[in-house]
């Protein structure tokens, strides 16, 4: 039979303090960190399904080419140099106690630099549709283009999200500074970096494949 | 979210206003009784649907009263049509596949019980949780509207294998905004499923009182985590497949349907696309959901069992290893729903083997009931009865697995009402028996009240004779080759066998008509029923240490810490022959 | 009331396996060379899953019988030998149950999925739509004619939208609503699918297969006795589904001579 673990009021205690203190996360920030894996896991597993269906549908007879617009180019360098203004964002915003982020003006600027090349990528995937539509390469053309507009729309909808998650932190940052859970502020970070992750694969799939 | 206190776990505020208590609460037990309520709601019009088809098989000619009301072309003048027939078959699945048997096993109880059962205050996302809910809820609304639309409901049954499915109005009445709604509904139900999954996974992990190792949690909590990675997995596949179908539905494109098809005398302007594609994403996501539906009431059904023994499992190691590898196995075996789809025959023999391996876990799940059984000390009610009676059901409907999951054998019995009766019994009266049992011994919990043990057992008696009455022969059929999805049976040989499905009809109108006892018993129970304490069955788990109905923080603000594994019976404790998770007495080691 | 349930449970048991003990739900006549294959594998199935059957619900009755409503108090046993001696019994008796059955069940399958049709046998195509079977015989010349989807018509019995006026392939086809077979002769049957999912599904030639619209199977039987057989569809197709069907007609190999000249005339 099992034995008693010793849990002692002492230890409770010291773990209590030490979260006041912002030193050790408290388990909401460990569950949003969980949380933002598993949503990973979850969109990389739907993508695994997309890539799957095209396997599949590569094989039949209506298979044909598609170029890519070359703005995608400079969409996938936006992206990328998006990931890497937030790191510098990252650094400059000094942690405070608590777990929480403390706004600084540099960190901020950073901040909306990432926003900004987050929002030219969606508009320039945008710009790639209209490319497209313009040379008579619609969403029902071919299989091809069929693949290229799901695959690209689906993932501009996640960089939407997160996006958002940006607004949001820039709000919390510009209004109420000094509140913000740092965790909030890493998981927007993992979640950015795998949206650019994302991208290249798609990128890398689009042009090998379609 | 931004401004909490440094509490070990997020505190709410108490919930104020009738909106924010019952509507759009954040509170994890409210949105339980939701899915609950929806399953139950879900449920009862399934059941309803059923019997329609069943009195449709044998009394082709029956004017049904009030039929007419739902559908004028589907049952002019009460009478109803072949593709009406169909219609009901489509939602009858829809409904209790995805709103019944993922809600009321998984959600419904996995929500309101998991965080208490882990001594959390609520799940982790509590926002997500309410839109989980609601989300659900919306895609309900957009399936029932299939009913009322010109259209009326799909024909293609719950797979809605493609091209049928896709092609639109060509393929036959409601397939053209009757499928669509069933597209959207599903689509919307996959994207709840993902945020609710999300929720229990990180609320397990991550939430857990003090000294609530994993191997501490109770078996039902084991169950609901690993459903959730299931259905993780499987509605991540399920989604794109959706919204592939729309757009082959809607936007012109072929990713499901091939050159050269010809529909209703028209040429079908598509090309290339591949109608097996469906089918393998379907049941990619088809496959577990059987498990999503099934590992639950397993986990229930362990808890309630021990409870209603006084003695633990024997492993309960072994329980949970098993629903694991139940869980990894159901990955790799969905071609066995498509062994005469086309695909290579090779593959056959590739999904046939881990198909039969499933066998060995799931064997050892029961041997381990049933040794854990032997020198019990039995207590009967109606939850212990509907345990044990799911025990039954679960040897019944998995040994007919044995045939199926045969190439050669599914060769004669593919789509024969063998199948019908293997998946009813094991995915739906064995997951239902867990959902009543669940029922009576959380509902003193839930509401203050115990259920009426009489009606309770009155209840299980009908219920457990009838449904083997019902699916017992359908396996007999599916042996003389009666073929599945039929609205009649015009074939000669079948003529000898109409007695029988007269049988299984009128089994199924007693067996149907006693889940109103169960209903009358819900609702009566709740509101006069016998009070009872705090913990009525003696049972040690975390949610027992709790008022009945539990406060809105259900631990009213105290952090619990756990300091046992989680079925101490059988022990001399200072409460009697069991200790709770949460009491610090030692408990001597041995005997 | 466990006492009750136990009796109850041991009767649904016993009246479960009587009526497949006393072979009450016979399959029908097999009448393919394959088919007894099948009948095997499905008869030491059943026996396995039988015997597991009862065997289970016995002991749960038994238990139920002897360990529910004690006195409260009474001593608390444990099973001998515990989970272990469970866990290798379900890993030997049931592992080589699944071995035993996968590995004898292939025999079957391979049948009639691994051996390719004999050079000399019978090729005929069938075409499923919605909600009919329609059956080709390649005529004098022993070659189909392309089937142009374009030209399907219904109107003029044009099923397979052949063009007879372009391709002489398709002049001498013959296109019959009854798939007719000689017997003791492999037919090396062609699924084409018109419009949606069907199955070809023959009970008696213990043969089922799908019509994938867009992807051509095929599978080969012989059937060994003369008579006519349902061929049913298996695949949900729509609203006439339960009445799409045509008729498998076996004939000696003189009668089919004679049907296919008088076919061709």
């Amino acid at each position: 039979m099992a034995s008693t673990t010793g849990v002692t009021a002492q230890a409770e205690k010291l773990r209590q303090a030490a979260m006041r203190a912002g030193v050790a996360p408290t388990g909401a920030d460990r569950a949003s960190r969980s949380g933002i894996w598993v949503a990973m896991f979850a969109i990389t597993m739907s993508f695994m399904a997309f890539t799957s269906a095209l396997f599949v549908r590569e094989g039949s007879l209506d298979w044909g080419h598609l170029v890519l617009p070359s703005i995608v180019y400079w969409n996938t360098l936006a992206l990328l140099a998006s990931s890497g203004t937030f790191e510098l964002a990252r650094r400059r915003l000094e942690l405070v106690g608590g777990g929480r982020v403390q706004s600084g003006e540099p960190g901020i600027i950073w901040l909306v630099a990432t926003l900004a090349l987050g929002i030219a990528f969606c508009v320039g995937q945008y710009s790639a549709w209209q490319n497209l539509r313009a040379q008579g390469i619609y969403l029902a053309t071919n299989p091809n283009s069929s693949f290229f507009y799901v695959l690209t729309f689906i993932h501009v909808l996640h960089v939407v999200g997160g996006i958002s998650a940006f607004l949001y932190l820039l709000s919390r940052l510009a209004l109420r500074p000094g509140v913000l859970r740092r965790s909030f502020f890493e998981n927007t970070a993992i979640y950015w970096h795998f949206m650019g992750v994302l991208w290249l694969y798609l990128l890398l799939l689009c042009r090998t494949r379609l | 979210m931004a401004e909490t206190s440094a509490e070990p776990a997020h505190v709410h505020a108490p919930p104020e206003g009738f909106i924010r208590k019952h509507v759009f609460s954040l509170d994890h037990k409210v949105i339980g009784k939701q899915y609950y309520a929806l399953a139950l709601l879900a449920v009862f019009t399934g059941m309803i649907l059923s019997w329609l088809m069943r009195i449709h098989l044998v009394w082709p000619n029956a004017k049904i009263p009030g039929l007419e009301l739902l559908s004028k072309v589907g049952a002019p003048g009460g009478v109803m049509t072949p593709e009406y027939y169909l219609s009901l078959l489509t939602m009858h699945g829809t409904l209790m596949v995805f709103f019944v048997l993922t809600n009321a096993p998984f959600a419904a109880f996995g929500n309101y019980f998991l965080p208490i059962q882990i001594g959390a205050e609520d799940m982790a996302f509590p926002r997500f949780n309410m839109m989980s809910f609601w989300t659900t809820f919306a895609a309900w609304v957009v399936l029932m509207l299939a009913f009322v639309i010109p259209d009326g409901p799909p024909i293609a049954g719950w797979t809605e294998y493609t091209p049928l499915s896709a092609i639109g109005k060509d393929a036959g009445p409601g397939m053209e905004w009757g499928a669509s709604c069933w597209g959207i509904s599903i689509a919307l139900f996959c994207v709840a499923s993902l945020l609710s999954s999300l929720n229990f996974i990180a609320t397990t992990l991550d939430l857990r009182a003090r000294g609530m190792t994993l191997m501490r949690m109770p078996l039902c909590t084991w169950a609901w985590f690993i459903t959730s990675c299931i259905a993780l997995l499987a509605f991540a596949v399920l989604l794109p497949a959706c919204i592939l179908l729309m757009l082959d539905r809607h936007a012109g494109t072929s990713f499901f349907i091939p050159a050269g098809i010809v529909a209703s005398d028209r040429l079908q302007p598509h090309s290339g696309g591949s109608p097996l594609l469906w089918q393998h994403l379907f049941w990619f996501f088809g496959h577990p959901e059987v498990y999503i539906a099934i590992l639950p009431s397993m986990g229930i059904v362990s808890h309630i069992l021990i409870n209603s023994m006084r003695k633990p499992l024997l492993s309960a190691k072994v329980v949970i290893y098993s629903m694991m590898s139940i869980g990894f196995l159901s990955y790799m075996v969905w071609g066995h729903h498509m062994f005469l789809s086309g695909m290579n025959p090779m593959s056959a023999l590739a999904f046939s083997f881990p198909t039969l391996t499933i066998t060995i876990p799931a064997t050892i799940l029961t041997l381990i009931w049933l040794g854990s059984l032997y020198g019990a000390n039995l207590q009967i009610n109606s939850a212990s009865l509907f345990a044990i009676g799911f025990i039954s059901m679960f040897v019944s409907g998995g040994v007919s697995g044995f045939f199926l999951a045969q190439p050669s054998i599914d060769i004669y019995l593919h789509a024969t009402y063998f199948v019908v009766g293997h998946f009813h019994m094991v995915m739906g009266v064995a997951s239902l028996f867990g959902v009543f049992a669940g029922t009576y011994f959380w509902f003193p919990k839930m509401t203050g009240r115990y259920m009426s043990e009489g009606l309770g057992k009155l209840h299980f008696w009908i219920t457990f004779i009838g449904a083997y009455c019902i699916f017992m022969p359908f396996h007999y059929l599916g042996l003389i080759g009666n073929v599945r999805r039929y609205q009649s049976f015009v074939d000669d040989f079948m003529a000898p066998y109409i007695p029988l499905h007269k049988f299984i009809t009128i089994a199924a109108l007693i067996t149907g008509g006693a889940q109103f006892i169960f209903l009358f018993n819900l609702i009566y129970s709740r509101f006069w029923g016998k009070p009872a304490p705090q913990n009525p069955w003696n049972a040690t788990s975390l949610e027992w240490s709790i008022p009945s109905p539990p406060p809105w923080n259900n631990f009213g603000g105290r952090h619990p810490v756990v300091y046992h594994d989680p079925y101490q019976y059988g022990v001399k404790g200072g409460a009697g022959d069991f200790v709770m998770q949460d009491s610090p007495e030692v408990i001597a080691s041995g005997d | 009331m466990g006492k009750i349930l136990a009796v109850v449970i041991v009767i649904i048991g016993l009246a479960s396996a009587y009526p497949i003990l006393k072979n009450q739900y016979p399959l029908p006549e097999d009448i393919s060379t394959h088919g007894h294959l099948i009948d095997d594998q499905l008869n030491d199935t059943m026996m396995e899953a039988g015997i597991s059957f009862v065997g289970a619900q016995l002991v749960l009755a038994y238990f139920l019988w002897t360990f529910s409503g004690r006195k409260p108090g009474s001593p608390l046993k444990d099973f001998p030998g515990g989970a272990k001696v469970l866990v290798i019994f379900a890993f030997v008796i049931v592992g080589t149950e699944v071995i035993a059955l996968g590995a004898f069940g292939q025999k079957a399958w391979a049948s009639v999925y691994f051996t390719p049709a004999k050079a000399d046998s019978l090729q005929i195509q069938a075409q499923a739509e919605q909600f009919a079977f329609y059956f080709r015989y390649a005529g004098p010349d022993g070659k189909f004619g392309m089937i142009h989807p374009e030209k399907i018509d219904e109107g003029n019995q044009n099923y397979f939208g052949l063009d007879p006026e372009n391709d002489v392939a398709a002049r001498d086809d013959i296109v019959s609503g009854e798939l007719v077979v000689p017997m003791s002769k492999e037919i090396h049957l062609m699924l084409h699918g018109k419009d949606v999912g069907h199955s070809f599904y023959v009970r008696e030639l213990r043969i089922q297969q799908d019509f994938v619209p867009g992807l051509d199977l095929s599978v080969h039987f012989t059937a060994t006795k003369v008579g006519k057989y349902e061929i049913v569809c298996t695949q949900l197709c729509g609203l006439g589904h339960y009445n799409m069907k045509a008729y498998l007609n076996v004939m000696s190999q003189v009668d089919f001579d004679a049907w296919l000249k008088q076919q061709s005339q």
